[in-house]
């Protein structure tokens, strides 16, 4: 009986430890395959015509382009664009949410907000084609309402239910002794949370607007459902731009495997990949000194 | 005579349905400090967290009945919890440093105050360690985490804090429980010190340290009120049997 045990139990470890070992495998196998396809781009780009580059035409009849500039000042327009729209929002709701909305209230907001990380991207981008693009094109009296900053607004949503829902739980989770250590020395209800409880969750409210900042990066659907996809190089958020993810999507149908334009689109998703490794591993490490600094 | 500072009137409390305190008629004498000892779930924070209003912040709750402080119903004046507040202080079971330095933490009353004047803060914070016998260990390192202080040096700061802003009255909820013995003996030396200038309450589940500190002992059993006399009085002379029970040890 025990013998049997500890075989069904040592075959389940086995099991397990060949599970997340190939999936190590396969993970280590995609960057090896991005890393080794994009580096090799560049035997024939150079390296700063890559990066500082503004043009991006790799099919041009006569001398094609390959800078990436313009692509990498999109994703960065539509990135921060979101957040600045999601920071702000995402914080106060999370405060309203963790300290002043009566349980009631919080019972049923919470889960919707969360509910709204679960539609698809693409059903999000169709809404904003159908609905935010016009209103933009003419609140602003623009030709194309397809723009960074319909975009980003609507990458703004996407991030905002993680926002605020860990920044939420940060606050909630704060020990309920700080609370009750100021308002006991006379402090309002929001004094206490200016001056206590936002501070003592900044480390994590951080985090979370990191974790929301790698998913902005990455994003694609949505920025090439919304962001009208030009090439030019943008000046202003009212421009129509192309974010390195929608290069990616719109010219890999058309390129010719193994050729200069293939291996520069990978040499792109590596630039991708390293920009939301860092994010990530930034993230972590704020998040480890958050769990440190209230170890308590 | 010693002056009355707080009345309490046939207080009743509840949480929701559930009666805790019943029918307690109290008074704490100015510049004294009384214990309330009882055994544990016997309502002892309950009732000191009526006296500034802490409990308001949990829903639910009701309050029957009058506290008098300085003929001033804390129960009455709706929007006043923050002046009740300025004027009872309070310091906790758990020692509860904010995530700041020790000199935010002090100065934190102040600040939330709207005191503005640097000089004035600096010299506040340090009457204030001063006062919570703090001030040695710590004036190297002012702008340190409170975290770094060991667990009575914090309670020491919780004291320091709480005294910042001058209140009249000091409620101390169990406050040596986490504590060794000689952190416990400091904090005990230190409020002997302060009720020259503070009315104390201290709520504990330590006999002996209710006898070594307090002017007055109030015996609490079942959310009623048992005795409640001079401490010497109340542990050599109990008039009441369960009291007589209590601190011959048969409740354990
Ligand atoms: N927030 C609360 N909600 C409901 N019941 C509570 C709450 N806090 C304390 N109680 C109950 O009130 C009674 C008295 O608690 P308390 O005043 O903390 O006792 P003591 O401090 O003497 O140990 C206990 O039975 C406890 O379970
Ligand atoms: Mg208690």
């Amino acid at each position: 009986m025990n013998q049997q045990k500890k075989i069904i139990e040592n075959i389940t470890k086995k099991w397990l430890f060949l599970v997340s070992l190939t999936t190590l495998v396969i993970l280590i196998g995609i960057f090896f395959l991005l890393f080794f396809t994009g580096i090799k781009a560049f035997s024939e780009i150079s390296l700063f015509e890559f990066f500082f580059g503004t043009n991006w035409n790799p099919t041009a009849y006569h001398e094609p382009s390959w800078g990436i500039f313009s692509l990498f000042i999109g994703t960065l327009m539509v990135t921060f664009g979101s957040l600045a729209f999601a920071i702000p929002l995402g914080i106060m709701s999370a405060i309203y949410l963790a300290e002043i909305a009566s349980p009631k209230v919080r019972e049923i907001v919470k889960p919707t907000i969360e509910m709204i990380a679960g539609i698809p991207s693409v059903v999000l981008g169709l809404i904003g084609l159908l609905f935010l693009s016009p209103l933009i094109a003419k609140l602003f009296g623009l030709s194309s309402g397809l723009t960074g900053l319909t975009s980003s607004i609507v990458v703004g949503i996407m991030v905002l239910p993680t926002i605020i829902s860990i920044s939420e739980d940060v606050i909630t989770s704060l020990p309920r002794e700080f609370k009750e250590a100021s308002l006991a020395l006379g402090a309002t209800k929001w004094q206490t949370i200016k001056m206590v409880l936002v501070p003592a969750s900044l480390s994590g409210i951080v985090a979370a607007i990191m974790l929301g900042l790698g998913r902005a990066v990455g994003e694609t659907i949505v920025v090439l459902m919304l962001a009208g996809n030009s090439r030019a190089f943008p000046t202003s958020i009212f421009d129509s731009v192309r974010p390195m993810t929608a290069n990616i999507a719109i010219e890999i149908k058309e390129v010719i495997r193994g050729g200069l334009h293939y291996k520069s689109l990978f040499a792109i998703g590596l630039v991708l990949f390293l920009m939301t490794f860092l994010i990530n591993f930034i993230s972590d490490l704020i998040i480890d000194k958050h769990v440190k600094k209230y170890k308590w | 005579m010693v002056d009355t500072k707080i009345k309490i009137r046939d207080l009743d409390f509840f949480y929701g349905k559930k009666q805790i305190l019943f029918n307690v008629d109290l008074d704490f004498y100015s510049n004294q400090i009384t214990s309330l000892i009882g055994p544990s779930g016997c309502g002892k924070s309950t009732l000191l967290r009526c006296l500034n209003r802490m409990n308001d912040i949990i829903p639910g709750i009701k309050v029957n009945g009058n506290i008098l402080y300085n003929k001033f119903n804390l129960y009455k004046e709706e929007n006043s919890v923050v002046e009740i507040r300025k004027k009872i202080g309070m310091v906790f079971q758990k020692p509860n440093p904010f995530p700041m330095s020790i000199f935010n933490n002090v100065s934190y009353g102040l600040r939330v105050q709207g005191e503005k004047d640097k000089e004035k803060i600096k010299k506040i914070v340090r009457e204030s360690l001063e006062k919570a016998d703090l001030y040695d260990e710590v004036k190297n390192r002012l702008n340190s985490s409170a975290f770094s202080l060991s667990g009575g040096q914090q309670q020491r700061l919780c004291i320091a804090r709480a005294l910042a802003i001058n209140p009249d009255v000091i409620l101390l909820d169990e406050p040596c429980s986490a504590l060794d013995p000689i952190a416990t003996a400091k904090i005990e030396e230190l409020l002997k010190k302060i009720k020259k200038e503070h009315t104390i309450i201290i709520v504990t589940h330590n006999m002996h340290q209710a006898k070594r500190i307090s002017d007055y002992t109030c015996y609490l059993l079942d959310g009623k009120i048992i005795e409640f006399s001079e401490t010497n009085e109340l542990f050599n002379n109990p008039k009441n049997k369960l009291t007589k029970d209590y601190i011959n040890g048969v409740f354990g």
